[in-house]
């Protein structure tokens, strides 16, 4: 009986890995793998993969996209964690969920809508950059949009709840008696934050890092929107060559590559902070 | 003269429109184990966190070793502090937890482990310097956290009920270790709990705290022989309390009458008149048992209603035959009365002088 209910439950989500995420992956893996050598005659190597060495533009939008994902990861932990501390440990009980409830609200609209919202803001005709006309920081109206760094604030933007969440909860099983007990013992400030909070945050950091991270790299929305045509963000890339170019083999082989790369650099990662995967998961 | 290591003048602390101390005065003596013992929320863990520089007064001077704590946070005092719930940092091994308190002070790593390894051997745990926080047992855990604030050093140690959390054999069993290990160190030891079987057993002062002031300050015997106020007599050890007015005096002695009609000569410190209305304490062992073939006319006849055994503390409830008066008694340790059960009756007289009138 027991077996039959769990079978039953695991229906829906087997159904939804299956069909959803591995089918489209299976044939996006067999389509990387074969080059159309002329109208209806395929044949199967490992080419799309190699121009990915060969033509610096792949590989040098794919290091650009990395280091960017990876500052704008940083950005967000360096902004989130004080975020974090502030709804648990100060606000506490009401207050907590006001400011938590904050953070959400953005988030209930579609993201489409909300970097739309940004470029409203930002254009050279838009409300910031009139703004400083009219108080008189700058003689012309500015365009704030289509740089790195807006790109990199609309990265922090959206990626800042999927850093919050997994912070909040690592930072309120920090048990006060320990801050407390820390300072007792004669720990400054600085020395609390280094020895105690954040080694009893790591794993919620390190879940927090991953999926902001992980979100970042596969971003397509934002740095096309908030970045312009110069974005050469690695998405981009992808997009083009399946809609553009319409060539689905390279589109399919850079797919993977990223899956790929992006794992290896979270394994990297995990490895050098000595955290295992699964621990992080779970305890965050 | 003895060198005062803590002093608090006229201390007040107030949440909100409640004060949780309210104008304490306390001198301890460089070397004491005092212990400050109340119920819960008489506010002796409010005052504690106050010497620790946790929460500031609202008024009133706290002086650590001869200089003022006004202005000087938590993490400047010489005062360290055992935790209720010990607050070992669970990302540190055992020697790492005892040597935070040296790190943070700039002691080199080399120095750092001799001090810690060599106060671990002291409180009895040689060799688990690289163990886990979690790999210990209770009492393990217990000493680390002593060993963690001793090795500072301190003027002061603060000891918030640490052996709340032990089971009652470890409980003994720490109890005596605590004791040793404060002698030997000499370091002032201020343990709050409100356990008074703890308090009376290590300390060499008691504060009896209740509704953030201290009912008391006296040794152990002071505290259980001659009990100053009402509550105190009640707190500290087991006691009879009755309601009762006075109706004679005999030279040192008064006789008070319990308002159940029950008679008998006590003894008080307050100079009373016939007639006023006192709580009269009579301890479980200051009644005597006599068996009925043996007692003469006078004394007063009881029933017994239970028998509560208990080992060496074994009690019987009796009532008093003629005014209804019930008592707790307890039973000589000899075993001369293992025999009585409920619903015998018994003799008893009270012995004056280990009774008290407030």
């Amino acid at each position: 009986m027991r077996k039959l209910t769990l079978t039953v439950l695991l229906i829906p989500p087997i159904l939804w890995l299956g069909l959803l995420i591995v089918l489209p992956h299976v044939q996006l893996l067999a389509l990387s793998l074969r080059e159309r050598m002329e109208v209806g005659v395929y044949a199967y190597n490992l080419n799309q993969y190699k121009s990915f060495f060969t033509e610096t533009v792949f590989l040098e939008t794919f290091i650009r996209t990395a280091i960017m994902s990876a500052l704008a990861t940083a950005l967000t932990l360096v902004i989130a964690l004080p975020m974090a501390w502030i709804i648990v440990k100060i606000a506490k009980g009401r207050g907590a969920s006001t400011l938590f409830v904050m953070c959400l609200l953005p988030f209930w609209i579609s993201e489409t809508i909300r970097t739309l919202g940004w470029m409203i803001l930002l254009r050279e005709s838009g409300v910031i950059p009139q703004f400083l006309v009219a108080i008189g920081v700058t003689a012309q109206p500015i365009e704030l949009l289509y740089h790195d760094a807006t790109i990199m604030m609309g990265l922090v933007y959206t990626s800042m709840l999927f850093m919050l969440v997994p912070l909040i909860n690592a930072i309120e099983t920090l048990d006060n008696s320990l801050i407390e007990a820390a300072y007792n013992l004669g720990a400054n400030n600085a020395a609390i934050i280094r020895t105690i909070v954040l080694p009893h945050a790591l794993p919620g950091i390190t879940a927090g890092c991953i999926i902001v991270f992980m979100l970042c790299l596969g971003n397509y929305l934002t740095p096309t929107l908030l970045g312009g045509t110069h974005s050469q963000w690695f998405t981009e890339q992808i997009y083009n060559q399946f809609i553009t170019r319409f060539n689905w083999e390279q589109g399919s082989a850079l797919g993977f590559l990223l899956l790929l790369l992006s794992t290896l650099m979270i394994a990297i990662a995990l490895r050098l902070s000595g955290q295992r995967f699964t621990d992080v998961m779970r305890r965050a | 003269m003895h060198t005062l290591d803590l002093e608090t003048h006229q201390l007040v602390k107030r949440f909100g429109s409640h004060a949780a101390v309210q104008g304490v005065d306390l001198s301890i003596e460089r070397g004491q184990f005092f212990s400050i013992l109340g119920p819960s929320g008489c506010g002796k863990t409010t005052l504690l966190r106050l010497i620790a520089g946790f929460i500031q007064p609202d008024e009133g001077r706290l002086i650590i070793g001869g200089k003022d704590m006004r202005g000087i946070g938590p993490n400047q005092r010489p005062a360290t502090m055992v935790f209720q719930q010990l607050a070992l940092f669970p990302m540190m091994n055992v020697g790492e937890n005892v040597a935070y308190g040296l790190a943070r002070r700039g002691i080199s790593k080399k120095e750092r482990v001799a001090k810690a390894e060599a106060m671990l051997a002291r409180v009895g745990l040689p060799n688990v310097f690289s163990k886990g926080v979690d790999q210990l047992s209770g009492g393990q855990r217990q000493r680390v956290a002593i060993a963690r604030s001793l090795v500072l050093e301190p003027t002061l140690l603060l000891l918030d009920e640490p052996l709340g959390a032990l089971d009652i054999k470890l409980r003994e069993h720490m109890k005596v270790e605590l004791k040793k290990l404060q002698s030997e160190l000499g370091t002032t030891f201020i343990y709050i709990t409100h356990d008074q079987s703890e308090a009376l057993v290590l300390s060499d002062q008691v504060g009896v705290m209740n509704q953030g002031q201290f009912e008391q300050i006296g040794t152990p015997q002071q505290l259980y022989y001659s009990p100053a106020t009402p509550f105190v007599a009640g707190f500290v050890g087991s006691n009879n309390r009755f309601e009762a007015r006075v109706s004679g005096r005999r030279d040192s002695l008064v006789t008070v009458s319990t308002s159940e009609g029950f008679r008998f000569d006590s003894v008080s410190p307050k100079n009373l008149h016939v007639g006023a209305a006192v709580e009269a304490f009579v301890r479980p062992e200051a009644i005597q048992l006599i068996r009925a073939t043996a007692a003469t006319e006078h004394s007063p006849r009881a029933k017994i209603l239970s028998v509560l055994f208990d080992g060496a503390n074994s009690t019987i409830l009796v009532k008093e035959l003629q005014t209804g008066l019930e008592l707790r008694v307890a039973l000589p340790q000899t075993g001369v009365f293992a025999d009585l059960k409920a619903g015998d009756v018994i003799c008893f007289s009270i012995d004056p002088l280990q009774t008290i009138c407030l």
